[in-house]
């Protein structure tokens, strides 16, 4: 009789501790938000939690590239092809185009390039402050913890979604972001015996979740959907380290 | 195209305005003086005590003697200018370029200002606008010279395109604005008509007269030049804000900027125009002038965003020992948009406005051409298929073509790989980029693209949509036709996800 009671106990502190957070649980919080229902039960509240940050790491183009597909396939889960959201990058490699096919809308981004990574974090703030935006993704070669728990602040005023694509991989710290991604590609699959190139396929790692745990997947991208082909590394909800 | 300017004289500015404050003055014998060494002298006569011979530059004493009853009152300079100002800055109805004549007079220049409105309809307005307040007198004329001669010795006509020598014959002398000591000599000389020397050769002039004489004929003719300073028209939406104290400190100045733009933000509401641009003058005590300005991707009349933009250029203001005046002025306005349009398919607590803002802020630091947005364009080749869109509410003519695979990650400039490619039209078995091999498991393509001729010249590209042992995707295309005897060149132009 103790047992179960204890847990009963230790998961409404977990919730509570939650609350505080700012993962505040809606009333359609097990709702899918993504419609990758085994990699969202990894995330607090088994949903993709939006309103905060989110830190992606790819250290080569190959990767910015489907890390990039990968957002946008997001974005447009999450707001339905509507969001206007701002790029903020160093050098404008990023071809709307080929961004299409993932769902966006290509002019609903707003493209901020800009030099020095002081300049690319000011403005990543001041564009998570502004209410209107339904994405800002910041292309950033690394970020101090500080930096990072000043932009989860912002966020948590104003509910906006941040994407933060790492580019430094040497010296990856410990950052108060919501979730660390890292998304390389994989061959690709094709239909039957077709010949070519087929559909995207990535091998998509959550490396680090806030108050959730880490998970490895391998996620296609078929007829506008992204959708989960196997799951390995899937750890229970009881051994997660709370904070981590 | 010929000048055309008009002279105007108020020969009883002063006194008519004495009279337009002071009814009872209407019709009386007045004079404005001023103290002259130890004489008193008359500055500023009325109607009716020009017409019992009084004149300016008499002395009191004098014109005592003519008319005992003579009311006098004290001149002051400033306000004559102050008036003069005013008037001129009224004359802008008419015309941008309005020059003051000091003391009594303006002058206009009204070169193609007869495109709606005759010369005649001109005068009349505005001797209508001064009837019963004013005595004006008009001259038009080519030239500032013969304007002004006409005006003050003629009943006021009209002289037409290169008639100016006509009108000035039968004048006196005065009419060309010569000096004194010049006009005493010709007097003396029995020239009482300007007929009587103009025609008169100029060396000849020079030698009685001194140069000055050739100079005003030339002017009034018009084949000398004359100087013509338009007064600054002035900015409807400008604010100044004088200071106590000088003022050193960012705190003060942001103060500053805050009050400036309150009040301005309040005069655009009401005539429903937004910001575009505006310019902040900071004078400081040492006389030096410093200035920011800011502009706007969106008319704006919202205080707090206007004077963030203000805030990030304030360091550039140097208050060294402080600043006594600033003046802010609104240099572009344009129509506040009508509440929000249907330009985006946004949700419906996006606000656009909100975003212009924040653009704002960033383009201030960053300079305009770090934003963009892009609309796809009707190109095949790939550098050309998109465009930067114009401004913020722009949508796509066309749709965003998706047949054909095309990166998300595009390399600036095609790099130049090496490649091990069996025969001619297919795939490369492998590549080197940047030192590393990659193994090509699976291709499409390829897909020939032209160069567009009408643009530019070159060899068209075949490009290849490739898939390396990594499971790692490549946009790769070969320049030009394959040839046996040269080597084709390969190059890696993106990165597909």
């Amino acid at each position: 009789m103790q047992q179960p009671l204890k847990k009963i106990i230790i998961e409404r502190l977990q919730r509570e501790i939650l609350d505080l957070e700012g993962f505040k649980a809606k009333a359609q919080h097990t709702q899918s938000k993504l419609g990758l229902r085994i990699l969202e039960d990894n995330f607090p509240n088994q949903t993709f939690p939006t309103g905060t940050i989110h830190e992606f790491i790819s250290e080569r183009p190959e990767h910015t590239a489907c890390t990039s597909a990968f957002i946008s396939g997001v974005l447009t889960r999450l707001n339905n092809q509507n969001g206007v959201y701002i790029w903020i990058g160093k050098q404008k490699q990023l071809f709307p185009v080929g961004l299409r096919k993932f769902g966006i809308q290509p002019h609903q981004i707003i493209f901020i390039n800009l030099v020095k990574q002081k300049d690319i974090l000011w403005a990543t703030e001041e564009a998570l402050k502004c209410k209107s935006l339904s994405g800002v993704i910041s292309e950033l070669e690394e970020i101090t913890f500080a930096q990072s728990q000043r932009l989860q602040l912002t966020v948590e005023k104003s509910k906006v979604t941040g994407f933060i694509l790492r580019t430094q991989t040497e010296r990856i710290n410990a950052t108060a972001c919501a979730a660390r991604w890292q998304i390389k590609p994989l061959a690709s699959e094709n239909e039957g015996s077709l010949p070519g190139v087929g559909f995207a396929k990535w091998q998509v790692d959550l490396l680090k979740v806030r108050n959730g745990n880490t998970a490895s997947c391998v996620i296609t991208y078929h007829h506008g959907q992204l959708a989960i082909v196997e799951t390995a590394n899937t750890y229970p909800l009881t051994h997660q380290a709370i904070g981590s | 195209m010929n000048k055309r300017y008009a002279a105007i004289w108020f020969p009883y500015l002063l006194t008519d305005q004495m009279a337009l404050k002071q009814k009872e003055l209407l019709g009386q014998a007045y004079a404005l003086i001023a103290q002259e060494r130890n004489k008193q002298m008359i500055v500023n006569v009325s109607r009716e005590a020009n017409k019992q011979g009084l004149r300016p530059n008499m002395s009191l004493a004098d014109a005592r003697i003519t008319l005992p009853s003579l009311l006098t009152f004290k001149f002051h300079p400033q306000k004559e200018q102050k008036l003069l100002k005013a008037m001129a800055e009224w004359f802008i109805c008419f015309t941008p370029h309005v020059a003051v004549n000091s003391p009594d007079g303006l002058f206009l220049d009204i070169t193609g200002c007869t495109a709606w409105k005759s010369e005649e309809q001109h005068v009349e307005e505005i001797k209508a606008h001064f009837a019963g307040k004013y005595h004006v007198k008009i001259g038009i004329a080519d030239t500032l010279g013969a304007a002004w001669a006409i005006a003050h010795y003629t009943k006021g006509q009209i002289a037409k395109p290169n008639e100016q020598l006509q009108h000035l014959l039968n004048l006196p002398p005065k009419a060309l604005r010569l000096e004194e000591s010049i006009l005493q000599r010709l007097a003396k000389l029995g020239f009482h008509h300007i007929d009587s020397f103009i025609h008169i050769a100029p060396s000849t002039l020079r030698r009685r007269f001194g140069d000055e004489i050739n100079l005003r004929i030339g002017q009034a003719l018009g084949y000398k030049p004359e100087a013509f300073e338009p007064i600054k028209e002035p900015n409807p939406y400008e604010e100044r804000l004088h200071c106590l104290e000088p003022i050193q400190t960012a705190k003060g100045i942001e103060i500053a900027i805050e009050n400036l733009l309150e009040k301005l933000c309040n005069r655009l509401q009401k005539d429903d125009v937004g910001v575009r641009n505006a310019k902040l003058s900071a004078f400081r005590l040492d006389g030096k002038l410093q200035q920011i300005s800011i502009g706007t991707n969106q008319p704006s009349i919202h205080i707090k965003h206007l004077f963030k933009l203000f805030e990030l250029k304030i360091k550039q203001i140097e208050p060294d020992l402080g600043i006594e005046l600033f003046i802010m002025e609104i240099t572009k306005v344009e129509e506040l948009p009508k509440q929000q349009e249907t330009f985006w398919q946004v949700h419906n607590q996006t606000d656009l406005g909100e975003i212009a803002e924040l653009l704002d802020r960033i383009s201030i630091k960053a300079g305009k051409n770090a934003i963009r947005r892009y609309v796809p364009q009707e190109h095949h080749w790939p550098e050309n298929s998109i465009r930067t869109a114009t401004d913020l509410k722009e949508q796509p003519e066309t749709e965003w073509p998706t047949h054909k695979p095309r990166p998300t990650v595009l390399l600036n400039q095609p790099e130049l790989i090496q490649v091990t490619a069996p025969i001619p039209d297919y795939p490369p078995m492998n590549f080197t980029y940047k030192g590393e091999i990659h193994r090509i498991t699976k291709a499409d393509g390829p897909e020939r693209l032209e160069q567009e001729w009408w643009l530019s010249d070159g060899k068209h590209r075949d490009y290849y949509y490739v898939e390396d042992d990594k499971g790692q995707r490549y946009w790769l295309f070969r320049s030009g036709h394959y040839d046996s005897k040269i080597a084709a060149q390969w190059f890696i132009h993106g990165f597909f996800a």
